[in-house]
């Protein structure tokens, strides 16, 4: 293989990424009345101010969370769609410890999110034992999870944590001391970035460094030889069920105590689909996921800033998302092109 | 509980079954007819709510609910197409390519509906139609049955034929024939000459065309607007519902019922005062304690068949062994 064809995935990703892009273009011109600005104010606008650059950053934060643990869900072929209701009932469930706990700081914010990582475990673990014991569908069971999960958060935060002298939906006010410390003055970028940069060194290192990690990738890339050759297939599912499912409790807890001061989500956030494009987007590589997800961070701040100066509905970002998901793991796409540069490396 | 149970047992609770079930029971046989084929459709979901919104979309626009029915399933087969076209012929993986048109519709009617209405939220503003309702003349007058079985909307009524049809389609035709060989083994089916990517394109309109009169049935039947995500996880359920029918028709069809049977219910009892938020996930509660029996009951069955086929063959091998040793 010469250099040429080992291009061919940055290639595919980039022309994903362009059609994407003209995808967007042409939404805009259906949709706005002055489709040339507000295309500008999407492409370009996040970049104008560091306040955007900073929103960029801050809306990665989760999503690299989420997108890391599909990304250990995929390595092992698993289709679990529950971050998004382990995003919501983590943040449901440590908005307790924060609201109704003093403790000093750091201890707090860390106990915090240990909470998350373990509510994301035990949420995960019940479609994992379905899958690995008795070869349940983790996808339906899953979603049926995120339905209950929604149904429990909005039923604590109606009846337990409800302030009830805000005018809106929100619980009581969080204890400062949970409050994570904002590392870019300027923006709202909080120490969350850097358990996040965290998680991805101690993901990439249990997959690809750990007994562990290459007994989940195996199973993976072929059951039946995983088992044959002494691999626990039941441990490899159950392992990156737990994993995920840590990540993700983690990711709902930062987010609820470096983004907000009350809880106040009433639906899924969505966090937990957008994990399923930046874990295919990185192609299922933890570092590649840093990436991803900044640039998932970019098409949502350009949607919101073009949704808030212009006339265009976020809910764009979703056709976008699509699109770059079909052709990103399309494998036939370009497959035209991938033939002829084998064959020019050939002669 | 003598209150649920007073909320149980009327004409109205089992009357609403059927009315609840009506958008499960389609989906489910499209999810049934997919499967068949080997070629798992879990864009149901996503189907229904275009459907959703086409037939309350051309519904407004011509004055006539036909025509909003007719829309509605064209878009089902379309977006059933497209999905085809990229898992068939682009190699995209069927999941994917599944979430994400259902990513797409579910942000996509959001922009129809605000560039339709102006409001992103529901179309209650438009004045869309809605399908008729039947009374089935003899029927009718038959005092519980008739309160229960008679007065539903056309499409519940179609529900019930389409698992009869689906049923003959599958078991009876040629091309229902060939969709259980292509499920069964492609490559069998390749090799005395059916044409696999045929079948399996056939299989996913005709689950789109099912899911989308589920779909349709939402916006025109069920309720007469669309919202944003009206259709709530059902094509999920319809999912879930084949699982546990193990893509038998008559098993699908009986899942389906059950889970709209426990829609029904936390309908009936969110009336009591019960709070509303859990009432709202006992259909999902009941789809999950559905898959978790099914599954333990399936592979249960599995381990056993592999036992006696052990047993099975370590007796040969003793009665193999006695008889070398007599010789």
């Amino acid at each position: 293989m010469d250099n040429k064809s080992r291009l061919f995935p940055v290639v595919r990703t980039a022309a994903a990424l362009l059609i994407s892009f003209a995808t967007a273009f042409l939404i805009i011109v259906c949709v706005s009345k002055t489709p040339l600005e507000s295309f500008y104010i999407f492409a370009i606008g996040p970049f104008t101010k560091m306040r955007y650059i900073g929103n960029i950053v801050e809306y990665a934060i989760p999503v690299i969370f989420s997108g890391l643990g599909m990304a250990v869900l995929f390595q092992a072929k698993l289709v679990n769609l529950g971050g998004e209701g382990v995003f919501y009932i983590s943040a449901a469930i440590v908005s307790f410890a924060a609201i109704f706990f003093i403790m000093p700081a750091f201890i707090h914010q860390s106990a915090i999110i240990l909470l998350g990582a373990v509510i994301g475990m035990a949420v995960m673990s019940i479609p994992a034992f379905l899958r690995a014991k008795y070869n349940g569908s983790e996808l339906v069971s899953s979603l049926m999870l995120n339905s209950i999960l929604l149904g429990v958060g909005q039923y604590l935060l109606n009846t337990k944590l409800r302030d009830s002298n805000a005018g809106a939906q929100v619980s009581y006010k969080f204890v400062p001391s949970t409050a994570m410390p904002v590392i870019v003055p300027g923006t709202k970028i909080t120490s969350g970035l850097l358990v996040a940069l965290a998680s991805v060194l101690i993901v990439y290192i249990l997959l690809y460094k750990t007994k562990w990690g290459y007994m989940l990738r195996m199973s993976g890339i072929n059951d039946e030889f995983a088992k044959y050759s002494g691999i626990s297939t039941f441990a490899a599912v159950v392992l990156a069920h737990l994993v995920a499912g840590a990540l993700m409790g983690m990711g709902g807890a930062v987010e609820t105590i470096s983004m907000h001061k009350r809880f106040e989500w009433t639906a899924l956030p969505g966090y937990g689909f957008e994990g399923c494009m930046i874990a295919m987007l990185a192609n299922n590589n933890p570092i590649g996921v840093i990436g991803a997800s900044l640039f998932v961070g970019y098409l949502h701040i350009g949607a919101d800033l073009v949704a808030r100066l212009s006339d265009v509905p976020t809910e764009m970002i979703a056709v976008l998302q699509c699109v770059i998901l079909l052709l990103v793991s399309a494998e036939g796409f370009l497959q035209g092109l991938r033939q002829r540069w084998i064959e020019q490396g050939v002669k | 509980m003598e209150n649920v149970l007073r909320a149980i047992f009327t004409t109205d609770f089992f009357y609403s079954i059927f009315r609840v079930a009506t958008p499960i029971l389609f989906a489910s046989m499209g999810a049934v007819v997919a499967n068949t084929a080997g070629v798992p459709n879990v864009a149901l979901e996503g189907i229904m709510l275009l459907a959703a919104f086409l037939g309350m979309m051309f519904s407004a626009i011509s004055g006539s609910a036909f025509v909003g029915l007719l829309a509605a399933l064209v878009g089902g087969i379309l977006c059933a197409g497209v999905i085809a076209f990229f898992v068939l012929y682009y190699k995209t993986k069927m999941i994917l390519s599944c979430i994400a048109i259902n990513t797409l519709i579910s942000g996509g009617t959001v922009i129809l509906l605000y560039m339709f209405t102006g409001d992103k939220g529901t179309s209650a503003s438009v004045a869309s139609k809605v399908l008729p309702n039947i009374e089935i003349p003899l029927i009718k007058s038959i005092p519980i049955l008739g309160g229960v079985i008679s007065g539903h909307n056309v499409l519940t009524y179609l529900a019930v034929i389409s698992v009869v049809a689906v049923y003959f389609f599958i078991k009876r035709t040629p091309v229902g024939y060939h969709m259980r060989a292509v499920g069964l083994d492609a490559n069998a089916a390749e090799s005395v000459g059916v044409n696999v990517n045929r079948v399996k394109v056939l299989a996913l309109l005709i689950s789109g065309f099912l899911a989308a009169f589920g779909g349709a049935f939402m916006s025109m039947g069920y309720v007469n607007w669309f919202s944003r995500d009206m259709v709530a996880g059902r094509g999920w359920i319809a999912v879930a519902a084949e699982a546990m029918g193990q893509t038998t028709v008559i098993g699908t069809a009986i899942a389906s019922l059950l889970f709209g049977a426990a829609d029904a219910l936390s309908n009936a009892v969110s009336a009591l005062g019960w709070s509303s938020e859990l009432v709202r996930t006992i259909p999902y509660c009941a789809t999950l304690i559905g898959l978790i029996m099914f599954s333990i009951r399936t592979s249960g069955k599995a381990k056993g068949r592999l036992k006696t086929n052990i047993a099975r063959h370590e007796k040969a091998k003793a009665i193999k062994l006695n008889t070398l040793k007599k010789s």
